[in-house]
């Protein structure tokens, strides 16, 4: 059934990635990969993968973007350019609209825990679900001709024969800043939801509409590179000149 | 947004069916005339052979029966549902006509309904993406069903030449339908290319506070499926011709081939049936570059990480 859960979903799971933190060292990507091509549904098929226009299903990619404040172009004028590593896989959205538009009833927002997922058996591949997701988070597997997508490794989340450590996302439990953490953000006392209040978590692209459950916590602010230059923003300042130099800097102002 | 063939002929060659299974379930022509048994054949036949058509982009269209379950919630369901529940009227029509050389009017009618509201679903499929702005308007079904209407009465008057009906009453109003669709088109195309775009790099990464974003680098050197499904570019100068090109052909010649068809329909009959089947051809090469576009130049949020 393609309706959304009619009531809010009890639990919330979903991840919260701290833009701060994340070196875009792709290691979530590789290891997300590794365990959803062995896992849950179609295994994620590489297209050419030996030749040069190898491309392939992936549910979690990492961009990277360049952010320049206004002005910002010269480094230690006004604030700083800066690079922000960006992962992205499937938010969960409350209002997942690649839920709703699915024709066969492949695609389901789960009741008890907000997970999104699809049903392979009842995929015919018309690809509706990716053209309606705003983030690019669905991908169509070239092999299987299914809808692939995150699915929040719920082979791992729930599955009492791993040890505890290693019962969240394949991308949380590898990666090696701590820039991905998974958690119930519909319980206001969890690790998660605390931090998202205390960092601010913000939504991508809160106009469509799509409420996502996913959170990203903003880069923190820089000193700028300015602050630390000793010396570097006092070159006009000349009051604190004595002797020679202070002779001398009189003498420059008055011709 | 990738033009798919399969999805361009589906929409084009089904509107034109659903359109001309319209006009022929108001009974506007001769239920007996030669031509008007071939215009029902000719209706179901562009109806199934969209519909096949549609199956294609398919990857697993062996399972496509699943697709008309979820009518409650999703387009393409209730188009597919709709679709196939409009055959039924359609054929029931169709036999009426053929076989027993008589117009038969509730299933007429309700062919009719049908076939607007099929049509109506098509255009809602794209309509409800919020993702596609262009498409995210209730111009677009709008479109869609002036578009079908038109090249319905284009192919009725077609049909009414052959002894079949009013081809003053059925040129004029094929005229008048070609102009209302390209004037539709017209206001969404300015729409598409003058609102200001309600995802931007900034919304979709979160970072404006912080500055102007830009791509530094991209997930993967090479192209992925996001880039080649959602990441269509077409060159603007192309664009504005392949524009200019659907609105002469598809818009004014048809207008003009029509108005001329019911003008000299009384005088000059052979230039009269010209005039109606150079306009079917117009209509229908001006439709498909319009269809063409209508994907190629949708940009999808998507784009706004790429």
């Amino acid at each position: 059934m393609t309706s959304l859960p009619s009531i809010p979903t009890p639990k919330r799971l979903g991840l919260v990635i701290d833009l701060d933190v994340c070196v875009g060292c792709h290691a979530c990507v590789i290891s997300c990969k590794e365990w959803n091509t062995g896992g849950y549904g179609a295994a994620l098929s590489d297209q050419n993968p030996y030749g040069l226009d190898v491309s392939g299903t992936f549910l979690n990619r990492i961009h990277s973007f360049e952010v320049i404040p206004e002005g910002g172009e010269v480094i230690g004028e006004a604030g700083e350019a800066r690079i922000v590593h960006f992962p992205k896989s499937c938010l969960h959205c409350d209002d997942a609209p690649c839920v709703t538009v699915c024709p066969t009833g492949a695609s389901y927002k789960r009741g008890e825990d907000g997970i999104v997922l699809v049903e392979e058996d009842k995929c015919i591949g018309c690809g509706l679900c990716a053209w309606a997701c705003p983030y690019g988070a669905r991908e169509m597997d070239l092999a299987a001709g299914v809808m692939k997508k995150c699915t929040l490794c719920i082979d791992r989340i729930y599955n009492e024969t791993l040890q505890e450590v290693d019962r969240v996302p394949s991308c949380v439990r590898t990666c090696p800043a701590n820039a991905r953490h998974f958690g119930d953000l519909g319980d206001p006392t969890s690790d998660v939801s605390i931090m998202v209040a205390e960092r601010g978590g913000m939504d991508l692209m809160p106009e469509q509409g799509t409420r996502p459950v996913n959170k990203y916590l903003p880069p923190r602010p820089r000193t700028p590179l300015a602050a630390n230059a000793d010396g570097l923003g006092s070159v006009e300042e000349t009051s604190g000149a004595t002797g020679f130099f202070g002779w001398l800097d009189n003498m420059l102002d008055r011709i | 947004m990738h033009p798919a063939l399969s999805i361009i002929a589906f929409t084009t060659l089904s509107g034109f069916g659903y359109g001309l299974a319209a006009v022929l379930g108001l009974g506007l022509l001769d239920a007996s005339a030669m031509s008007t048994k071939a215009a029902h054949i000719l209706a179901l036949g562009l109806i199934a052979v969209g519909l096949m058509s549609s199956t294609l982009h398919l990857r697993n269209p062996q399972r496509a029966w699943r697709a008309i379950s979820q009518w409650r919630s999703s387009w393409l369901s209730r188009e597919g549902l709709l679709a196939v529940l409009t055959f039924i009227p359609l054929i029931w029509s169709a036999w009426g006509a053929i076989i027993e050389s008589r117009y038969l009017p509730v299933p007429g009618l309700f062919g009719t309904v049908g076939a607007i509201a099929t049509v109506f679903c098509t255009g809602m499929i794209y309509a409800s993406l919020r993702s596609v702005q262009a498409w995210y308007t209730p111009q677009t079904p709008l479109c869609f069903l002036l578009f079908a209407g038109a090249g319905g009465l284009n192919l009725a008057t077609l049909a009414a030449i052959f002894n079949a009906g009013d081809v003053y009453i059925l040129g004029l109003s094929a005229a008048a339908a070609t102009a209302f669709a390209w004037i539709a088109k017209s206001a969404w195309r300015r729409r598409m290319l003058t609102a200001p775009p309600i995802s931007t790099p900034e919304t979709a990464t979160g970072l404006a506070a912080i500055g102007r974003v830009r791509l530094w680098e991209r997930p993967h050197s090479n192209e992925n499926y996001l880039t080649r499904e959602m990441g269509y570019r077409i060159a603007r100068k192309h664009a504005e011709k392949l524009a200019r090109i659907s609105f002469t052909l598809g818009g004014a010649a048809t207008v003009l081939l029509l108005l001329s068809t019911a003008l000299f329909w009384a005088t000059a009959s052979s230039l009269a049936i010209i005039a109606a089947v150079v306009a079917v051809l117009c209509q229908t090469v001006g439709q498909f570059v319009e269809r063409w576009l209508f994907f190629a130049e949708a940009r999808h949020a998507v784009m706004n990480y790429y």
